[in-house]
C-alpha cells in the first residue's frame, strides 16, 4: 500500500503532539481539504489544530498549494499555519 | 552570483556586502531583520520547514532575479532560538543601478515574510510562549509586487 507522509509544523504540529505521520494515500480525487476534514474528524488535538481550514496553509510535495488542490500522487503534504519568517 | 543559506549560526554582514560589493556592478542594498526587544521577550524561536525551505527561497531569489538586472543576491535566514539584538535575516542585492538594487531588495524581504517557510514563536520572561500571528499587512505587500 502506497503511503502519504503528513508534516506539521508551528502550533498545529503542537497541538497534534507530532511532526509527521504516514497515512494510506487517498484516491486521487482527494483535495488537501478533504485530508484536512479526514484528520479533524479524529478529533482531540486534530481537531483542534485542523477544524478550521481559514487558519491553516498547506503544501504539497514542498510547494505552497490553496487548500482545495488535489493530492494526486504526492509523497508529502505539509500543514501549517501562514507563515511568519523574515 | 546567487547565494541562499539558511542556518543556524550568525552571519558576517561586513563580509556578505563586500562579496557583493567585489562583483563590480556599482551598487549595493541590503536589509538586516534583528530579534526586536521589549515586552519581557526574552528569545525568538523560528522553525522551518527543512525539506522546502532552501529551494523556495531560491524560487524567490529566482523570481528576483528575472525582475531587476541583478549582478548578484545573497539571502541569509537563521533558524533556533534567538535572543534580542540578534540577526534572523539579511538580504543582500547588488546592480549596477541603484534602483534595480533596492527595489529587488525590498521585494525579497516581502516576498521572505510571506512566502518562505518559517514561524516565530515569541518566549517570554517567566515562561509564556506565543506563536506569532501572521500579519494581513505583510500579504498584501508581498502581493503589490505582483502587478
Amino acid at each position: 500500500m502506497a503511503m502519504l507522509s503528513i508534516v506539521y509544523f508551528a502550533w498545529v504540529r503542537e497541538a497534534i503532539g507530532r511532526d509527521e505521520e504516514q497515512v494510506e494515500r487517498l484516491d486521487p480525487g482527494r483535495t488537501v481539504a478533504d485530508l484536512v476534514a479526514m484528520l479533524a474528524a479524529r478529533g482531540g488535538g486534530y481537531a483542534e489544530a485542523l477544524g478550521d481550514t481559514a487558519r491553516l496553509r498547506a503544501a504539497v510535495d514542498q510547494r505552497f498549494v490553496p487548500m482545495d488542490s488535489l493530492i494526486g500522487e504526492a509523497k508529502e503534504v505539509a500543514l501549517f499555519p501562514p507563515v511568519t519568517g523574515g | 552570483m546567487k547565494r541562499v543559506a539558511i542556518q543556524a549560526e550568525d552571519f558576517d554582514v561586513g563580509g556578505e556586502l563586500a562579496a557583493l560589493e567585489a562583483l563590480g556592478g556599482g551598487g549595493v542594498a541590503s536589509f538586516t531583520g534583528v530579534v526586536r526587544g521589549g515586552n519581557g521577550l526574552v528569545a525568538l524561536e523560528l522553525e522551518q520547514y527543512p525539506a522546502m525551505t532552501q529551494a523556495q527561497v531560491g524560487r524567490i531569489v529566482d523570481e528576483a532575479m528575472g525582475r531587476w538586472p541583478l549582478l548578484g543576491v545573497s539571502v541569509i535566514h537563521r533558524f533556533g532560538r534567538l535572543e534580542p539584538g540578534a540577526r534572523i535575516v539579511f538580504v543582500g542585492t547588488a546592480s549596477r543601478h541603484r534602483t534595480a538594487a533596492l527595489e529587488s531588495c525590498a521585494f525579497l524581504i516581502d516576498w521572505m515574510k510571506s512566502d518562505a517557510p518559517f514561524w516565530k514563536k515569541e518566549h517570554f520572561a517567566g515562561g509564556a510562549t506565543q506563536w506569532v500571528a501572521a500579519r494581513d499587512e505583510d500579504a498584501v505587500k508581498a502581493q503589490g509586487w505582483d502587478s
